[in-house]
């Protein structure tokens, strides 16, 4: 009966449901060509990689915000995460290196992906067996994670072992076929992401606890074990942008993933995931990411805008981006 | 009252005495000097380096000058470094205050609290909003910092080419280093192609150069007003292995690039100083007015001189974290 009911509400819906998703899309079509007018440049080959490589750590780690936010939390301490999993990863590496060669990287990203987890377990389970708001929750754990980078590095820098840096470059800088190895890793990762929300049994549970933590409860599903699942699928998605973003520098600052929880929620925001939760969009999450890195490449490309009003521009492309959304969501 | 504060006096004296005995043999003399310092937490590279010189200082001069009790105090706002100044002034007599302040406008009002009490008043790096409370200024120069590189590349470009340049986070230090920099190159027929921010921060100067090269296809010359961001830059030249770049210059001293100084490189042969040192050096200069009879008293501006390979290791400190 139910099956019955949602079908002809697809069918009812079915024309303004696909406009809302792809709204993203259209949006990143916009913006792409009105670089493209702007600066000629803007659609050379070096820069378009460029861009879509440096988008790859904001892709990946909003692909793990997808999943918290749909499921009607939020987690704030990303970045500071992020700079901390990284931390960590230079040191085994720069511990392992003298006796395993390259193998320590290998081992370092091992790591890093364990630390990564442990770190999204313990945020998910202050938050759903200590019941406490994630926004408080994770605000505490952005400080202490800041605090610990920046006591490992002294408050300078922790840069990998010289012997390392040469093997581990290509991460980064490195391709196959053309395709930087980052946009091959954001890939893999979005694929996941989507088959794990939109095909498995926990992808549904988990948006039904999004839109209704009570009415999931009574259906039967672990409404905790679902959130906190998340915050650790949120963790390994920041050790993988970890793994991609040391080879870059080469080395850990406590500048580090600085504000990048909020790039990350504005990607998830724009590519149309609830804030509120019950509804995730990962290819939209990718647009998103996508869309942030874009505006601000173009913002420098272009001499329209004072240096001063960068922030200013970025942010009202932003706000119109929702605004759009939202109408042709609503028509 | 009166008696209460004599009360806590010879309690302090006498912990300072017993503290001075536990130490043993070489604390024969009392300590009966008290030299506060209170600095910035280290939460990016310069304060690190802040932390690192003062940590040395003490340890140095608690060694030379048996009477001389450092303290050393962190503190991670402004806020917090009110507190911290409160809470110093409460438990001990102090002698002297050596204070590198968060904000001009909010520490001017508890410094001159402390200074109030005949304490001898240090500043450091950012000047209070009222310079009469101040017995002793050290200082560097920001706008030198901007002037020295840009007389440097002028000379090096024979007075034309196309640069860019990239600064920090909007304030004081920023302005003043780009201005000290663009006013030398408005006299020349060199012609800054792009200014943006990025904020003091490695990631964003490596997004922005690799920007800066999509747009330009030449480019002479690379500033970036700190030496963290040039790291970012390097980094976005090499990968897109751009050849026409002749210098890519910091600022700052940041050990790494004195590193490249010092190797010859011939992309970043110099850079210029604004050496977190500078708290070591009005440690001393404070302690030298209890420690021996050396009163100072005055303004003192640290010059910007070009780090070059024959002077580079007097501004190199391997194990600073800066």
């Amino acid at each position: 009966m139910t099956t019955a009911t949602a079908t002809v509400a697809t069918a009812d819906e079915g024309r303004r449901i696909r406009w809302a998703d792809l709204a993203p899309f259209i949006a990143l079509g916009v913006i792409v060509f009105l670089g493209v007018l702007i600066n000629s440049n803007f659609a050379s080959t070096a820069n378009l990689i460029n861009v879509i490589t440096r988008s790859a750590f904001i892709a990946i780690i909003a692909v793990g915000a997808t999943f918290v936010i749909s499921s009607g939390g939020l987690d704030l301490s990303v970045g500071s995460m992020m700079a901390f999993v990284t931390g960590i990863m230079i040191m085994t590496m720069n511990g392992l290196a003298p006796a395993y060669g390259g193998w320590a990287i290998v081992m370092g990203a091992g790591v890093a992906l364990v630390v990564g987890a442990l770190c999204g377990l313990f945020n998910g389970l202050i938050i759903t067996v200590g019941r406490i708001e994630p926004f408080i929750v994770t605000l505490g754990t952005m400080g202490i994670f800041r605090a610990f980078i920046t006591f490992m590095t002294d408050g300078g820098s922790l840069p990998i072992d010289r012997s390392l840096r040469e093997a581990y470059r290509p991460v980064y800088f490195g391709d196959f076929l053309g395709v930087p190895y980052p946009v091959l890793i954001t890939l893999a990762v979005v694929l996941l992401g989507a088959f794990l929300l939109y095909r498995t049994k926990y992808g549904r549970r988990l948006t039904s606890v999004g839109s209704n933590a009570e009415v999931a409860r009574f259906s039967g599903v672990n409404v905790g074990r679902v959130r906190a699942a998340a915050y650790v699928i949120q963790g390994l998605c920041v050790a993988v942008a970890a793994i991609c973003y040391v080879p870059r520098l080469g080395a850990a600052t406590p500048t580090t993933g600085q504000l990048w929880e909020l790039q990350v929620i504005t990607a998830v925001v724009i590519g149309g995931t609830l804030l509120r939760g019950g509804r995730g969009r990962i290819w939209g999450t990718v647009a998103g990411a996508l869309i942030l890195e874009i505006i601000a490449n173009v913002m420098v490309l272009s001499d329209m805008v004072s240096e001063y009003l960068v922030g200013a521009v970025q942010g009202a492309i932003i706000i119109i981006a929702m605004l759009a959304h939202r109408f042709t969501g609503s028509r | 009252m009166k008696s209460m504060t004599t009360r806590t006096r010879t309690f302090v004296s006498a912990i300072a005495v017993a503290s001075a005995m536990s130490i043993g043999s070489a604390g024969a003399q009392e300590r009966d000097v008290t030299i506060a310092v209170s600095i910035p937490a280290a939460t990016h590279g310069w304060t690190g380096g802040v932390v690192y010189h003062a940590e040395q200082a003490e340890k140095e001069i608690e060694a030379s000058f048996p009477n001389i009790d450092v303290v050393l105090s962190t503190a991670s706002s402004a806020s917090a470094q009110v507190s911290a100044l409160e809470d110093l002034s409460a438990t001990r007599d102090l002698d002297a205050l050596v204070i590198l302040p968060f904000t001009s406008e909010e520490l001017t009002g508890p410094v001159e609290q402390v200074k109030s009490n005949g304490t001898f008043i240090a500043v450091v790096d950012r000047g209070l909003a009222d310079p009469s409370i101040q017995d002793l200024y050290v200082a560097g120069d920001n706008i030198a910092v901007g002037a020295n590189t840009a007389h440097w590349l002028a000379d090096q470009l024979g007075g034309e080419g196309e640069i860019v340049v990239l600064r920090g986070i909007p304030t004081v230090i920023d302005d003043e280093r780009i201005k000290g920099f663009s006013d030398v190159i408005a006299e020349t027929n060199i012609n800054i192609l792009d200014i943006q921010y990025a904020n003091w921060n490695q990631d964003e100067a490596f997004t922005l150069m690799q920007d800066y090269l999509a747009k330009y296809p030449k480019i002479d010359a690379v500033w970036a007003n700190d030496d963290d961001m040039l790291l970012g830059v390097i980094e976005a030249i090499d990968q897109a292995g751009r050849e026409d770049i002749r210098f890519a210059l910091g600022g700052n001293g940041m050990k790494q690039v004195i590193e490249m100084v010092k190797e010859g490189d011939e992309r970043t042969p110099i850079s210029t100083p604004y050496p977190p040192s500078m708290i070591k050096s009005a440690i001393y200069m404070t302690a030298g007015q209890f420690a021996g009879q050396a009163p100072m008293r005055g303004s003192f501006l640290l010059d910007a001189p070009l780090i070059t390979p024959e002077n580079a290791d007097q501004f190199y400190f391997p194990d600073s974290p800066f």
